[in-house]
């Protein structure tokens, strides 16, 4: 069987180093299968995160080659084998050991959106909605939380705000909210004030990275961005939608 | 002497997929403290790869549904072995808890007229399950894990719990490790609900991640309860068999439920051949009116492919042996076909199965909306588990509850698909709300400070050892050994030998040695896991030697009919006092009048 090398970043949060492994490679194959023929033998203490394995979990997020990818879907075929394939955990949050990173962060965010609040049923105690109205939130709630969209995301990645700015997962969490067809609350100064849309400069890299395929920027950042800007620097137009209750 | 970190609550969860999730929402909103211990982080738990849907008699497209006709048809799959009390709870209980998730932001695929859709499943006589596309788990997860954050739950990610402590014969409190960074925790608790779901990994063929270790099932064994069914392990007749690196992921139910047809080598939709006594006057007799079934015609009856998920496996099983299986080791799966019979099948498919699309595509390179899947079965689900009082779901031991999959009862010896997803609600809420109950009614015990040092001197033994091997090595073993003598076709000589296997991995296990330190050491993890899959697979083979027929998941080449004896028992084990697994019958409770009737009316 053919053999492939692979460089996998080991260590902890005092620092480490890459520490290279040959392991034998067979057809369909998919990188966290290769991490896992190394850890169990030739390193059985590998940190690495995963689930379910077919995508569905978001457990596995790494960079394989310094591209942002769920392990469990990233085929060896896909990657040129010729030369080491090399494995290190995301960048954006801090390193625990080997790939395995310290997301709780994103946790203390979602703690911090107000819940689901319903408008009242109707009288048998149910709500009627259409296919069309759920299509469009279905998309957001497609999410895994494989947190891929914060590892590239340039405000978290290279300016390290996760004070002022919750990242591209958390608006789409706050736009499957937003845009429920049954929500009544009004999340618009939480995302203006302390998840900070501002300053999301639409590069759409979230967008990209997606494994879901979720159009992170186009139909939920920016469609968001647009009733901040319409509720806090448009005054006369909230004048009138007050009035006409619009 | 080793240290540790001490929590306290009133009721502690083990488990936050969805039964763990309910518990705890139902414990905190009855107004006590609750902990939140999962094996990974939250929102990650098996119950996020459920795919087809959540059985619920809502009659939202079929009106002729109701709790009776749901009630008889688990009964039927689960041939009458089930816990008729639980069974009857599900039933009627169900649509509520699914109307709730609705009220806690879950978005569900619609009927025409705007209610909850519901789709057609193996073994449900109605088209039944409510679902979203086929990532119903993860809306389901994330509807509960969105809900209960704002409870005030403590959740404790990362963490695994080695040992249940108790005073006296009730339950105390929990020791475990934080995975992250190996310290012992200590959990002093009023009641705990077990939650931890199937067993999966004692299989080599599975859909189960590395999770699925039956922590649940053996710390509840370990502690004294009774563990009930555990021959009872449910194969999924549809498994992805090709490339080998993802044989045993799922395939869901939900393809056949849309229209999707088996076939064999030859081409032949071969379920039409062996469709069970019980079973006939409710199914298809010709392709023709199973299509028009899978269509929402009311006056069809089911096809062949959706009879129960037991009966299906072996007839894949039998085709593959008998030389007409595919290419891999499978039987082909054909959802491409109804492109004949529906216009834009293409994108029908797409909107109906989006994440099996993908799933095929990326990992099998197969496009299913033009060609068959190769499927075969794979290693799903426990229908046995820890034995529980159906109202209240408390265990032998007092104090300590279980539910969903690590429970046992509810599917007796065949679960229906769909049944899963709403057994987590019913029972995770009663779980919650009877051990939230238990707590304050009973108030704080105390635990044993020694069993905590003895547990942790355990814990730490594989890091001393020298020599010995890996754990990994042993789980493989294991792992091959239990699919080969104890899958899905058992012969009483397989079995004793794999009980002489088992007596040789304890052994290696008590050797194991692992590398590197405390911190997020997967193998150290591995090492102790063991001990749970070994006390689990020892269970299964067990009951499943003592089950001498054949009945619902469990299939005996050596009596390969059912015995009416043995429909009138559940088989238990129990730890003796000398360490001993004990094995023995126990009547099945005669069940009410009432409940009876239902059973005779749906025949």
């Amino acid at each position: 069987m053919p053999q492939a090398t692979f460089h996998i970043w080991r260590g902890d949060a005092q620092g480490g180093e890459f520490k290279a492994y040959k392991t034998e490679i067979s057809e369909g194959m998919v990188v966290l299968d290769a991490v896992h023929e190394i850890q169990a033998t030739q390193a059985n203490d590998l940190a690495v995160r995963w689930n379910c394995k077919a995508g569905k979990c978001g457990s596995c997020s790494a960079e394989i080659n310094g591209k942002p990818r769920l392990m469990c879907m990233t085929r060896l075929e896909t990657l040129p084998t010729e030369a080491p394939i090399t494995i290190t955990p995301i960048k954006s949050f801090p390193i625990i050991r080997d790939l395995v990173t310290d997301v709780s962060w994103n946790y203390t965010v979602n703690q911090r959106i107000p819940k689901f609040k319903p408008k009242p049923p109707e009288a048998d105690g149910t709500w009627r909605m259409s296919q069309e109205e759920v299509d469009r939130v279905q998309e957001f709630r497609k999410c895994i939380e494989c947190f891929l969209c914060q590892n590239v995301c340039h405000v978290l990645r290279d300016h390290d705000m996760k004070s002022e700015f919750g990242g591209p997962r958390f608006m789409i969490r706050v736009a499957s909210l937003e845009m429920h067809p049954l929500d009544t609350e009004n999340r618009l100064p939480m995302l203006k004030n302390e998840l900070g849309i501002g300053l999301c400069n639409i590069t759409k890299c979230c967008t990209e990275v997606c494994p879901e395929h979720i159009n992170i920027t186009d139909n939920g950042i920016i469609p968001l961005k647009e009733r901040v800007v319409d509720e806090y620097y448009d005054p006369l137009g909230k004048l009138i939608r007050r009035i006409t209750g619009g | 002497m080793q240290g540790y970190e001490t929590h306290e609550y009133d009721v502690l969860v083990i488990g936050a997929g969805g039964a763990g999730l309910r518990a705890a929402i139902e414990a905190s909103a009855a107004g006590v403290t609750v902990g939140l211990v999962c094996k990974s982080l939250l929102g990650k738990a098996h119950t996020v790869m459920a795919e087809g849907g959540v059985a619920a008699a809502l009659a939202n497209v079929d009106d002729r549904d109701n709790w009776r006709v749901h009630f008889a048809d688990t009964m039927r799959g689960g041939q009458y072995v089930n816990n008729w009390r639980m069974a009857e709870l599900h039933a009627k209980e169900a649509p509520s808890r699914v109307r709730e998730l609705e009220a806690w932001g879950a978005v569900f695929d619609r009927t025409r007229d705007g209610r909850i859709l519901q789709r057609n499943f193996g073994g449900h006589r109605y088209p039944r399950l409510a679902h979203v596309g086929d990532r119903t788990g993860l809306e389901m997860i994330r509807t509960l894990q969105d809900h209960g954050i704002h409870q005030g739950i403590k959740v404790h990610m990362e963490c695994a719990v080695i040992r249940l402590l108790k005073d006296g014969e009730r339950i105390a409190g929990a020791f475990g490790y934080s995975r992250e960074r190996g310290r012992f925790v200590l959990f002093k608790a009023k009641a705990i609900v077990l939650a931890t779901g199937g067993i999966g990994k004692a299989y080599k063929i599975t859909s189960n991640s590395w999770e699925y270790t039956g922590d649940g099932h053996s710390l509840a064994y370990h502690a004294g309860a009774d563990l009930m069914d555990m021959e009872f392990v449910q194969f999924h007749p549809t498994g992805m068999v090709w490339p080998p690196s993802v044989r045993g992921i799922l395939v869901t139910e939900g393809v056949r439920g849309e229209g999707g047809v088996l076939r064999n080598s030859e081409g032949k939709r071969f379920m039409f051949g062996d469709i069970p006594e019980n079973y006939r006057s409710q199914t298809a007799d010709n392709e023709e009116e199973g299509w028009r079934y899978t269509q929402g015609d009311k006056n069809a009856r089911r096809p062949p492919e959706l009879l129960t998920r037991d009966h299906v496996a072996r007839c894949i099983l039998r085709e593959v042996r008998e030389g007409r299986g595919s290419p891999h080791g499978g039987v082909f799966l054909d959802i491409a076909w109804i492109k004949e019979r529906i216009p834009n099948g293409e994108e029908h498919i797409k909107r109906k199965l989006p994440s099996m699309y993908h799933q095929f595509k990326e990992l099998g390179g197969v496009d299913i909306t033009k060609e068959p899947m190769e499927v075969g079965p794979t290693t799903h689900y426990m229908m046995g588990g820890v034995r529980v009082d159906g109202d209240t779901q408390m265990s032998t031991v007092p104090g300590l509850f279980a539910c969903g999959e690590c429970a046992a009862g509810l599917h007796g010896a065949n679960r229906l698909g769909g049944n899963s997803l709403s057994d987590l609600l019913v029972f995770g809420k009663r779980a919650g709300e009877f051990a939230a109950q238990y707590a304050r009614e009973k108030g704080a015990a105390e635990v044993n400070e020694d069993e905590i040092q003895a547990t942790a001197r355990w814990a730490l033994e594989p890091f001393e050892r020298s020599g010995g091997e890996g754990p990994y090595q042993v789980q493989h073993d294991l792992q091959d050994m239990m699919q080969d003598l104890v899958g899905i076709v058992r012969r009483e000589e397989e079995m004793v030998r794999a009980l002489d296997g088992l007596r040789n991995l304890w052994d290696r296990t008590r050797h194991v040695r692992v590398e590197g330190n405390r911190e997020y050491n997967p193998g150290w993890h591995t090492a102790m896991d063991l001990h749970n899959l070994l006390t689990v697979s020892e269970a299964i083979a067990r009951g499943a030697i003592e089950r001498k027929e054949s009945r619902g998941a469990q299939f005996r080449d050596d009596y390969p009919e059912k015995d009416a004896r043995f429909g009138q028992v559940n088989i238990i084990i129990r730890k003796q006092p000398d360490g001993g697994m004990q094995v023995e019958q126990d009547p099945v409770r005669p069940m009410r009048d009432e409940l009876k009737q239902v059973i005779e009316e749906m025949k």
